[in-house]
């Protein structure tokens, strides 16, 4: 599969403009909506728009299958181009390639891609959640096995890379302890105790070989940016941070469907996204990346090339990924350390554009040009990258 | 018996509440597929038989979901790559969940419960 010229002559078309979050940790009182609307209008303000200027709305949600339109009639819009795709917490950067084909269409000038949820908070909220989900979206040859999903999918993925490269508990864990000091310089982020490797070690196990350090947090969150043609970017207030390259690669829905559990999609997305780019991963300065488990950054260190495959372990070593190493990983905190409402692929998007602004404040990784946000979503089945840059990369 | 029609799903179910384990088969592409599907996702022919594998397998992945003493203990979740190329979610019994090992022969039998099959494995391709 290789990449087409009409999307290679998209690179760099379209800028995020505006980017805001609320209610990260606990927002209590407070719906999904709301808390959506709150980051909405805080991203279009910070884009130096008004809702009036909105033409184009990308938003998914775990609860609501029609959630495009209870968004729409809340915040007064009347869009264009409306996108409602699903893809788990990879949704919000999947929305990218959509948003920029119809931007670039001129079906639609200024597109919000948001989303919110109180999971932590509210009272219909994870665990009644999965106990709907097991009935809308069935998994008849997994579900009388009684893994404890998502958590068992991905302790699997673990269990086989651990088997077939050697990786180990000891890897995993520097995943969580880079994460957690990032954290540790993030005043949003919900987790900022100091942890270290042994502390996750002898955390309590979930699912072996994953402890309740390896699993992201439980936390409530909205998250909003705001897409338009990299020309007008140039004329809005705050500094431009373009899509140079961005793709979606699904294989698969149940983990005993996934071809390799020690390959994912990642593989393919990256791969496309990094050739609309014309970059390669020497080039990027900043990743985050959907960190749902630890072991998802490993292979997503691997399946995006920052490293061969198997060396994952071998090269978060030693603090390598975290504040001071040799590659900047997750400087939010991610998924584990500082946010985490469902899905976590908007956050990731949203760190990317404040490392590329210098808006990090101590954790602010050095002239930082271009950065590379991944979302993941369902059990390692829906992946999502995109090569973002400052506007002189473009 | 009567025939009836139904989808694949519930005829794979039906087989193995008689305690008969099925995976199909491609006639056009001879790949095996599981779980049960109405066409082929390898090739995309609508020619897919219903055949008995061989019961043997490999685990491919392994994972002890933990679950209090009070709550029935905690328990294995595996992925087992049967000898005929097809991967399914399952469990070894026999054994502690925790000595579930990746690379295990296994062998597949099929457990009542609740008046439905479900195929388990136990340890050992002899077994």
């Amino acid at each position: 599969m290789s990449l087409s010229s009409g999307l290679k002559a998209l690179r760099g078309s379209a800028s995020i403009v505006g980017a805001a979050t609320f209610g990260c940790g606990e927002a209590p009182g407070f719906t999904d909506m709301e808390i959506l609307a709150r980051a909405a209008h805080a991203a279009v303000a910070d884009a130096g728009l008004t809702m009036r200027d909105i033409d184009g709305l990308c938003t998914a949600s775990v609860l609501s299958t029609m959630w495009p339109m209870p968004v729409i009639e809340y915040l007064g819009l009347n869009p264009s181009f409306v996108d409602g795709t699903m893809l788990g917490g990879s949704s919000f950067i999947a929305h990218l390639m959509p948003a920029m084909l119809a931007l670039q269409a001129g079906q639609c000038n200024a597109v919000l891609v948001c989303y919110g949820s109180t999971q932590r908070t509210a009272t219909f909220g994870r665990t009644q959640m999965a106990q709907a989900r097991r009935m809308m979206d069935p998994q008849p040859f997994e579900a009388p096995y009684e893994p404890m999903q998502p958590v068992s999918s991905y302790a699997l993925a673990a269990s086989r890379h651990m088997a077939q490269y050697g990786t180990t508990r000891r890897q995993l864990a520097e995943v969580a302890v880079a994460a957690r000091n990032w954290a540790r310089l993030n005043p949003e982020a919900f987790e900022r105790r100091p942890l270290g490797i042994d502390e996750v070690l002898a955390s309590r196990m979930v699912s072996d070989p994953l402890t309740v350090r390896d699993c992201c947090l439980v936390t409530d969150g909205a998250g909003a940016f705001v897409l338009t043609r990299t020309d007008r970017a140039r004329h809005l207030p705050r500094p431009p941070v373009a899509v140079l390259g961005t793709a979606t690669a699904v294989w698969h829905r149940q983990i005993s469907a996934m071809p390799d559990l020690t390959v994912t999609a990642a593989s393919q997305s990256g791969r496309l996204a990094f050739e609309m780019a014309g970059l390669a991963p020497k080039d990027v300065d900043v990743l985050e990346l959907y960190d749902a488990f630890t072991i998802n950054t490993l292979l997503f260190l691997e399946d995006l090339g920052f490293c061969a495959k198997g060396e994952g372990g071998a090269f978060v070593e030693g603090g390598a990924i975290g504040p001071g190493g040799r590659l900047p990983v997750n400087t939010n905190g991610g998924g584990l350390s500082c946010v985490h409402p469902g899905m976590y692929g908007i956050f990731a998007l949203i760190e990317a554009v404040r490392q590329l602004r210098g808006e990090g404040g101590e954790r602010q990784v050095a002239n930082a040009r271009i950065a590379l946000a991944h979302g993941n979503g369902g059990t390692l089945s829906s992946q999502a990258t995109a090569l973002l840059g400052v506007a002189d990369a473009v | 018996m009567t025939v009836q029609y139904t989808g694949v799903q519930s005829q794979h179910q039906a087989a193995l509440d008689q305690g008969r384990f099925l995976i199909q088969r491609c006639g056009a592409c001879q790949r095996f597929v599981h779980f049960p599907r109405e066409l082929c996702p390898h090739c995309g022919a609508m020619s897919l038989d219903f055949v008995e594998p061989a019961g043997t397998g490999t685990v491919h992945a392994t994972t002890v979901v933990q679950r209090p003493v009070e709550q029935g203990g905690s328990f294995n979740v595996c992925l087992v790559d049967l000898d005929e190329g097809v991967r399914l979610m399952s469990r070894v019994e026999g054994l502690a969940p925790g000595d579930v090992q990746v690379g295990q022969r296994v062998r597949a039998r099929v457990q009542m419960k609740d008046g439905h099959g479900m195929v388990v494995f136990s340890s050992g391709a002899a077994a």
